[in-house]
């Protein structure tokens, strides 16, 4: 019997012809992409609401005299200053979440579990701050649907603009900021607990059972993106 | 099948794309576009040399760096199949409609609130 097919009934093997997935990424963390996708669409949203607003505004709180305070040491003369250190403690528990899953590619348990630690921790010092930086500015009247007294107001805008301008923009600055800021910690805090049991699970060996640590890449990249968001957070609430 | 094809996918030997140096340089551009931030932020724009219509512009432009960095190297799109990297980037471009719509939407909105 001949083995020789002809060309029709040959089995394609492109990645798009079937039987396997185009994408070679294995089910779980296709499904954290498309959930990051959505999630990116949210906070999009969110934030260009904000983008929106502030550009029919007149005038708007400057950001360099909101927020100049770092909680504990100066009440004011330091403008972005905690929120550089906030911004650094993302980025160092955004490196430290790599070298986890890279030592998860090397199998090695006991460097997971170090990394996983440490991204836990600063994820932990990261809500600390971000629980000093809310409390500072609800001591100085901003919370959602309320501002600091009329009087007082002008301390947080450069010039221009009426006073009920300024009451206006400095209320929507208020319901945005802890709206967009408190969003994106919740998606911190739901962060730091799906690390803390993740390291469970490598603690009591699931993965090394299961012979991967693909697990901790999802949970990576969910992290990563907590990250990504700050940036953009970071840029469009304390820069521009 | 998902044991099989996620094992071809350990042994496609993608995943030493990321390696420790790498880690490291990724995470240092990430830290030296941040400090020029804080530079536009802290001192080139209060002295005066540099104007804020010029420097937000620029801070867009630093913070989408800082975003591929991320999205490509800590997230390892970069090293995936290019159908995966399409179907999440390309959706993005449905945020960029909407920043052109509501952007031109508030030019509006100012002189409604005047």
């Amino acid at each position: 019997m001949s083995t020789t097919v002809s060309q029709i009934d040959e089995v394609k093997t492109t990645p798009w012809s079937g039987g396997r997935s185009p994408f070679n990424v294995e089910y779980g963390k296709i499904m954290m992409w498309f959930f990051l996708l959505s999630d990116a669409f949210t906070f999009s949203s969110l934030l260009i609401s904000y983008g929106s607003l502030r550009f029919s505004a007149s005038v708007w709180p400057a950001a360099d005299k909101v927020f100049q305070s770092v909680p504990g040491l100066l009440d004011s003369g330091a403008p972005l200053v905690f929120v550089g250190i906030m911004t650094f403690i993302l980025i160092v528990s955004s490196v430290t979440m790599v070298l986890a899953v890279e030592a998860g590619h090397r199998n090695a348990k006991k460097e997971v579990v170090g990394w996983m630690v440490a991204t836990i921790v600063f994820g932990f010092m990261f809500l600390g701050c971000q629980a000093l930086e809310w409390a500072h500015l609800h001591h100085e009247g901003f919370w959602w649907g309320s501002t600091p007294a009329l009087d007082e107001l002008g301390k947080f805008f450069n010039e221009g603009g009426t006073e009920a301008a300024r009451h206006m923009t400095a209320q929507e600055f208020a319901n945005l900021f802890f709206t967009i800021t408190g969003f994106h910690g919740f998606h911190v805090f739901t962060g730091v607990i799906i690390n803390i049991i993740i390291t469970v699970n490598v603690l009591l060996g699931t993965y090394e059972k299961r012979g991967s640590y693909l697990m901790i890449e999802k949970v990576g990249l969910y992290w990563h993106f907590v990250d990504l968001v700050w940036v953009f957070v970071f840029t469009f609430f304390y820069l521009v | 099948m998902s044991t099989e094809s996620h094992e071809v996918h350990h042994e496609a030997g993608d995943h030493q794309s990321m390696t420790r140096g790498r880690i490291v340089k990724v995470a240092l551009i990430l830290s030296a576009i941040t400090a020029v931030e804080f530079i536009i932020a802290l001192y080139l724009v209060p002295k005066g040399i540099l104007p804020i219509h010029f420097a937000n512009p620029v801070y867009i432009v630093l913070t989408l760096f800082k975003a591929f960095y991320i999205v490509a190297y800590f997230m390892h799109l970069k090293f995936e199949k290019l159908g995966l990297a399409l179907a999440i980037i390309v959706p993005i471009l449905f945020i960029i409609g909407l920043i052109l719509v509501l952007t031109n939407e508030s030019h509006h909105w100012i002189d409604l609130r005047g």
